[in-house]
């Protein structure tokens, strides 16, 4: 445990050294949210204010930036860099390592999502959510089951260089077609049908329930056992494929 | 003398190619043991399989009395690695890094005292993206003696350095040396090997070829060379019976009234012989 402590630690100091990282994950759903916020938070979209609806939708490209392409795209860095190899070379345990860098990225994002939740109450007048404990339940599933969609994508991004480009091309229209930025009830046919197989659909659609709509967690186990079972599926890719040394030696 | 290191017909395939085909050597607590070789001859792939970081398809290698592919942290506690490639964070000062690594040992060292002992004392707040090659390679050193090892493996150390840089690293290998650690150290230079092991062995193609003190693997293996100049051509005469050939030589010389101009008696150095060991038999 004074290990997973010790990483902790580490893993946030480099996370917010690393600008373009701290920007990239951190900031870049805050601003997307203040400047679609105030494009359309006054519309209604199903029955909701533009404003907290969106907010659900920043949640979820929230985990995306933070769990998703964050963790992969900073651990191809390290595995290409030779720095997991480094660290597999010392007596810290991969177990060790592994939950202190996802304790690490689900800290982020909890804080992110503190941030969001604050920015909307005083921006946009969102009111503050009510099932607590189910907003914290689905946030914290929706963390640790796109981590793991992370950790199984490194094994399919080759080189350090290509890591921003394929993950950004991967995260994004993702993000968009799952509708974090809009609704999707107004895409073509073929747009919903993607939409229907992704997780962040889901995992946005819970939010916008929990959040807004004052359902429990336990109320929506359709949207739970599809993000957790994205979840599950990664993590078996995940410890089957994940790689601690670079392409090259 | 306890021994450090046990390696016996030791393989290594990968796919069609044969990287290391039965290598067996033995090194001993304390010792500095150099393993030489061109690039390709296996040097890498023998000390990442005593890292514990490959898997060997057979032989027997045992390292600090433990299996390294059985090996868990209590015996990464035990050794030091410098891998061949440079790995750091860039945005971590170099105090940093030592306090970050300092951190996964039962027992580290001062970080303070590592910077001292590797020359990085005036870089210690600086980031790493802003050191040189040769630094961040002190660094790696640094990185790898933190756990205080009692076995350390330095692949390549001070490939890229210039030579003011290499002679200040080969001080701190002896002073570690001083102070009783055991070193296997790859290098594809010969004057580096020769300064600071006590034992080399030549690899080539996956096999031993020679090995021996730096000193002992000159004679056995060559004969002196003598040679002069005689109207105007070189000419070269190799022999195990130097002193036999030497006096003839001189004898005829004397009695016919010439000089053997531009005399010289050599024995190859192990730079030489290396090459002789080492190049295709083409």
């Amino acid at each position: 445990m004074t290990l997973f402590w010790h990483e902790l630690r580490g893993e946030q100091k480099l996370f917010w050294r690393s600008r373009e990282l701290a920007f990239f994950t951190f900031l870049l759903p805050i601003v997307f949210f203040v400047l679609l916020g105030s494009v359309y938070g006054s519309d209604r979209i199903q029955g909701l204010k533009g404003s907290s609806y969106l907010l659900a939708g920043m949640l979820g490209y929230g985990v995306a930036a933070t769990a998703f392409a964050g963790l992969a795209i900073t651990l191809v860095i390290r595995r290409e860099g030779g720095i997991l190899k480094r660290l597999r070379g010392t007596p810290l345990p991969a177990w060790a390592y592994i939950t202190a860098v996802l304790g690490s990225t689900l800290f982020v994002y909890a804080l992110e999502s503190i941030a969001l939740v604050l920015l909307g109450r005083g921006l946009f007048g969102v009111p503050w959510p009510h099932q607590i404990v189910s907003l914290v339940l689905t946030l914290l599933l929706g963390g640790v089951a796109f981590a793991a969609m992370g950790l199984a994508l490194t094994a399919a991004v080759r080189s350090a260089e290509g890591s921003s480009a394929v993950v950004n091309a991967i995260y994004l229209p993702m993000s968009f077609i799952s509708g974090a930025f809009f609704s999707p009830h107004s895409f073509p046919q073929f747009l919903r049908g993607i939409a229907d197989v992704l997780p962040l659909t889901y995992f946005i659609r819970l939010v916008r329930d929990v959040m807004l709509r004052h359902q429990e967690i336990w109320d929506q186990p359709k949207s739970v056992v599809i993000v957790a079972g994205w979840g599950l599926f990664a993590a078996i890719v995940a410890l089957r494929a994940f790689r601690w040394e670079p392409r090259e030696g | 003398m306890t021994t450090a290191i046990v390696v016996s017909h030791l393989h290594k395939v990968y796919g069609s190619y044969e990287a290391l085909r039965g290598v067996t050597f033995e090194i001993q607590a304390g010792e500095v043991f150099g393993l030489l070789g061109p690039n390709g001859a296996g040097k890498t792939t023998t000390v990442e399989i005593l890292e514990g970081y490959r898997k060997r398809d057979s032989g027997d290698v045992e390292v600090l009395g433990i299996d390294p592919q059985r090996a868990g942290s209590e015996w990464r506690e035990r050794i030091g690695v410098v891998l061949q490639s440079s790995a750091m964070y860039p945005n971590l000062t170099v105090e940093e890094h030592l306090a970050l690594f300092a951190g996964y040992y039962s027992e580290p060292r001062s970080p303070g005292e590592v910077i001292e002992l590797v020359g990085l004392a005036e870089k210690r707040d600086a980031r790493v993206r802003t050191l040189s090659g040769g630094q961040k390679r002190r660094l790696d050193l640094a990185l790898a003696l933190i756990g205080d090892p009692e076995l350390l493996f330095l692949d390549e150390p001070t490939t890229g350095f210039d030579p003011a840089a290499r002679r200040a690293a080969w001080e701190t290998i002896r002073a570690l040396r001083a102070l009783g650690k055991t070193i296997l150290l790859t290098t594809h230079y010969l004057d580096e090997a020769e300064q600071l092991s006590d034992r080399v062995a030549v690899l080539r193609e996956g096999r031993i070829v020679a090995m021996g003190k730096p000193s002992e693997l000159t004679p056995e293996k060559a004969m002196t060379e003598i040679r002069y100049r005689r109207d105007g051509n070189e000419v070269v005469v190799e022999t195990d019976e130097p002193t036999r050939t030497l006096h003839e030589l001189t004898g005829q010389a004397l009695a016919d009234g010439f000089e053997l101009e531009a005399l010289e008696v050599r024995r190859p150095t192990l730079e030489e012989v290396y090459l002789s060991l080492t190049e295709d038999e083409a």
